[in-house]
């Protein structure tokens, strides 16, 4: 101490801990830099994500709601039911264009009693703001209640694709001018029926339970059969790649002998994780559909194909996870007379299980948003019709969540757009649950040495 | 375990597809015909007691090759096409067993030249096109590499606007389209076939294919997606002409602003009337060997003939369907499977 002190009243020290010398400056700056970089990089990729988060939400949060418009529909026997015997196969030969008109004639009834209309503007006109889906939900109506023939009955129908996009700001009165599908007149007529409360959008379950629809009826269009198809294909996907990929890691892990037969398997694996995705669709193609026989379109081909490429990311997860636990737990239980078998199933894979489980919940996300391999494999098509149970349903047509985005972007009715990006909202929803779980369960299972 | 759970998979895989008849029509091909086809479908399902068609796009080659892979359940039953099938689909379909095949033209389709709304109108004629895209123009009797810049160094009529087209790929039947009926049209009335047919020693047909020979100094674009790919590259472009279909363009009439082609502006009824000059038939093909054997075949392919569909007041003309003035022709002949004669 006195001769640090005496040190200093000697002159001036060759270096200082409160000086900075060049040397540090430079070092210190050159961090600063580094430090600078990094926001700035974080910076950057956060706004790529909000600008394109709050894109498509600001596209796609309007495709969960819809304009509806609610009716009284007289189901007039005469055109129904000519003969008036309620025989259902003579009911069901009336097609949906023949419930047209009954919509028309209610649209009179409805300006009549609400005293509303705009002048010079027919009931054919206004029956074009009801959407095409509409005689088709009467007809079913009818044909599953063949009695109330001759009722009049409310019915709440869709209104038309641009009909509801004037209440979504897509459609204006000056771009109506224009768009030869919608006039002005109409629009006015939608303003004085949300008015008299028969016109009105709300939340819309019919876009996650509907199945597709075709470009005349954009309104109608839902993600019911891509849903379903998605979650049969990662049903497929998890029961196959699940345990093929934990049984070939842990017989590789703990039982295989170290030789270059394991070391090629080990290199191939870490290499079919990085090989594209389409390639496993051309290889589906080749084998599941055109040697095997299996139908297109069908959630088992995708789930297949999709199982091919989760599973090197299971098994490279597996690996890691049963790495991770340390050889002292092995060496216990063979202390205490287990066997080998015994020792991984009673004690390491239990105590894997959270990295294992982590690891198939995110190759599941990734083969849930997987799209190139699907386009292949005829997973694009237009499937309106649900698939039945399983194990039947994995054989029937559907289509999957990410084709379903790519199929509605490619449509020419505008109000598709709105679809696709809710179609991706939903689809990043799922993606985030699933990414949640995978968090929870590994903050809450695993366990560190 | 492994093994054992895979074998059970493959088992159940095996028997499911032995019970599994086939209940659904499939169809695939041309993506101009696909939305015909899905509205189609769609009412087909609504009316009658089959399931609803799965259709599939992919183009109409690639729909005709499929059409063509064999007969049976795992083959497709329609092929859609946006072009006449050609004599080597016909053979590869031979050589696979798939006979016979159906020939049935339901409408026509209209391809329309269109620009940003806000920008100004054209008033085209082919021979405008091909001197503002072709790679050789005739200039004083001439064949030169092509100088135009402005559409008004092409025509004095026309708007000053730079020369941008988005034109559709060649994997498109609306490229062969619009090869045939605007660029060698043009080819044609500007006289630059002449001076081609010259060039390749008196060789017509290869004096025609020189025609197609566009530039390639970026103001001809090549579009290979669809037609939504061409409407977001105008929003970008607004200087630009893109290529369309006429009903995309129909149902984007307030976005878009359509030129004429030889005066004649393109409806529905100019089409019809073969006023307006770009114009092709749409067909689906139908595998014969299917009918009776996959159940609603026959149905569906009545169904989407008749008048209620594919006529001038049915909802394909709605949605920008050309109807066929020779429908009922059409319609007898579904009726009675008649299959395509030989291709002339």
């Amino acid at each position: 101490m006195t001769d640090a002190t005496s040190g200093s009243a000697m002159g001036k020290p060759k270096s200082s801990l409160l000086v900075q010398d060049d040397r540090t400056k430079r070092r210190n700056a050159a961090e600063a830099r580094f430090r600078g970089y990094g926001v700035v990089a974080i910076t950057i990729a956060m706004l790529a994500l909000v600008g394109l988060l709050s894109s498509i939400l600001y596209n796609g949060s309007s495709a969960f709601r819809q304009t509806f418009i609610t009716l009284d529909v007289y189901l007039d026997p005469a055109k129904l039911d000519k003969d008036g015997s309620g025989d259902l196969a003579k009911i069901a030969k009336v097609t949906t264009f023949g419930y047209a008109p009954l919509i028309k004639k209610s649209f009179e009834v409805e300006f009549e009693k609400q005293g509303i209309g705009v002048e010079g503007m027919k009931p054919k006109d206004a029956a074009k703001m009801i959407s095409k889906e509409g005689p088709a939900e009467l007809r079913r109506f009818v044909l599953a209640n063949p009695d109330q023939i001759g009722e009049t009955l409310s019915f709440e129908f869709l209104a038309s694709g641009r009909i509801d996009g004037y209440y979504k700001g897509r459609v204006t009165m000056e771009s109506a001018e224009i768009d030869k599908n919608v006039s002005p007149e109409q629009l006015q007529l939608a303003d004085q029926m949300k008015d008299a409360g028969v016109l009105e959008t709300k939340w819309n379950w019919g876009f996650l339970t509907r199945a597709d629809a075709s470009e005349n009826r954009p309104e109608a269009a839902g993600l019911g059969v891509a849903i379903l198809g998605s979650f049969y294909m990662m049903m497929v996907v998890l029961c196959l790649s699940l345990p093929i990929g934990v049984a070939a890691s842990i017989y590789l892990e703990e039982f295989a002998p170290k030789n270059w037969i394991t070391d090629v398997i080990e290199v191939n694996i870490s290499n079919l994780a990085a090989v594209p995705s389409i390639v496993f669709g051309i290889l589906g193609l080749a084998i599941f559909i055109n040697f095997a026989g299996l139908p297109q379109s069908a959630p088992i081909v995708g789930g297949l194909v999709l199982t091919l490429m989760t599973l090197p990311t299971i098994i490279i997860a597996t690996r890691a996870s049963l790495k991770a636990v340390p050889p002292s737990i092995r060496d216990a239980a063979l202390g205490v007379g287990a066997s080998k078998m015994q020792s991984v199933f009673h004690h390491v894979l239990p105590l894997a299980a959270p990295g294992i489980l982590t690891g198939t919940i995110i190759g599941l996300a990734q083969a849930l948003g997987e799209t190139a391999p699907l386009l292949l494999i005829g997973m694009v098509a237009f499937v309106r019709e649900f698939p039945s149970a399983p194990p039947e349903g994995f054989f029937d047509p559907a289509a999957a969540l990410p084709v379903q985005v790519y199929n509605w972007t490619q449509r020419a009715d505008p109000a598709f757009v709105e679809r696709a990006s809710g179609a991706i909202i939903v689809l990043l929803v799922f993606l985030l649950f699933m990414n949640a779980v995978a968090i929870i369960l590994r903050r809450r299972f695993e366990r560190r040495w | 375990m492994s093994v054992k759970l895979t074998a059970s998979a493959l088992a159940i895989v095996a028997a499911a597809t032995a019970a599994d008849a086939r209940d659904q029509l499939q169809i695939a091909g041309s993506s101009t015909v696909l939305p015909y086809a899905t509205i189609v479908a769609e009412a087909f399902g609504e009316n009658f007691d089959f399931p609803t068609p799965v259709v599939e796009g992919g183009g109409s080659g690639a729909g005709r090759k499929k059409m063509c892979e064999g007969v049976g359940e795992n083959t497709i039953d329609i092929a859609n096409s946006s072009s006449r099938i050609k004599p080597s689909d016909i053979e590869l379909c031979a050589s696979n067993g798939v006979s016979e095949i159906m020939e049935v033209r339901f409408g026509y389709d209209g391809i329309v030249f269109a620009s940003d709304i806000n920008g100004p109108s054209f008033a085209f004629t082919p021979a405008d096109w091909f001197t503002a895209i072709a790679k050789e123009v005739v200039v004083d009797g001439k064949l030169v590499a092509n100088p135009n810049a402005k559409w008004s160094d092409v025509n004095a009529d026309l708007a000053g606007n730079d020369i941008l087209a988005f034109i559709p790929g060649t994997k498109h039947g609306t490229r062969e389209v619009f090869d045939k009926k605007v660029l060698e049209a043009g080819c044609k009335a500007t006289g630059a076939l002449d001076l081609l047919i010259e060039a390749n020693g008196g060789d017509k047909k290869a004096g025609k294919k020189a025609c197609h020979a566009l530039r390639t100094d970026g103001v001809s674009v090549d579009i290979d997606g669809d037609y939504t790919e061409t409407l977001a590259r105008l929003d970008a472009n607004p200087q630009a002409i893109g290529v369309f279909g006429l009903s995309f363009y129909q149902n984007n009439t307030d976005k878009l602003i359509v030129a004429t082609m030889d005066n004649v502006t393109p409806s529905t009824e100019t089409v019809a009337s073969g006023e307006y000059p770009v114009s092709r038939p749409l067909f689906f093909y139908v595998k014969k060997a299917h009918l009776g054997v996959i159940p609603g075949l026959q149905e569906y392919i009545d169904f989407f003939v008749s008048d209620d569909m594919a006529g001038p007041d049915g909802p394909l003309a709605e949605y920008g369907l050309v109807s066929d003035p020779e429908l009922m022709k059409t319609q007898e002949m579904v009726a009675n499977g008649t299959p395509m004669g030989p291709m002339n």
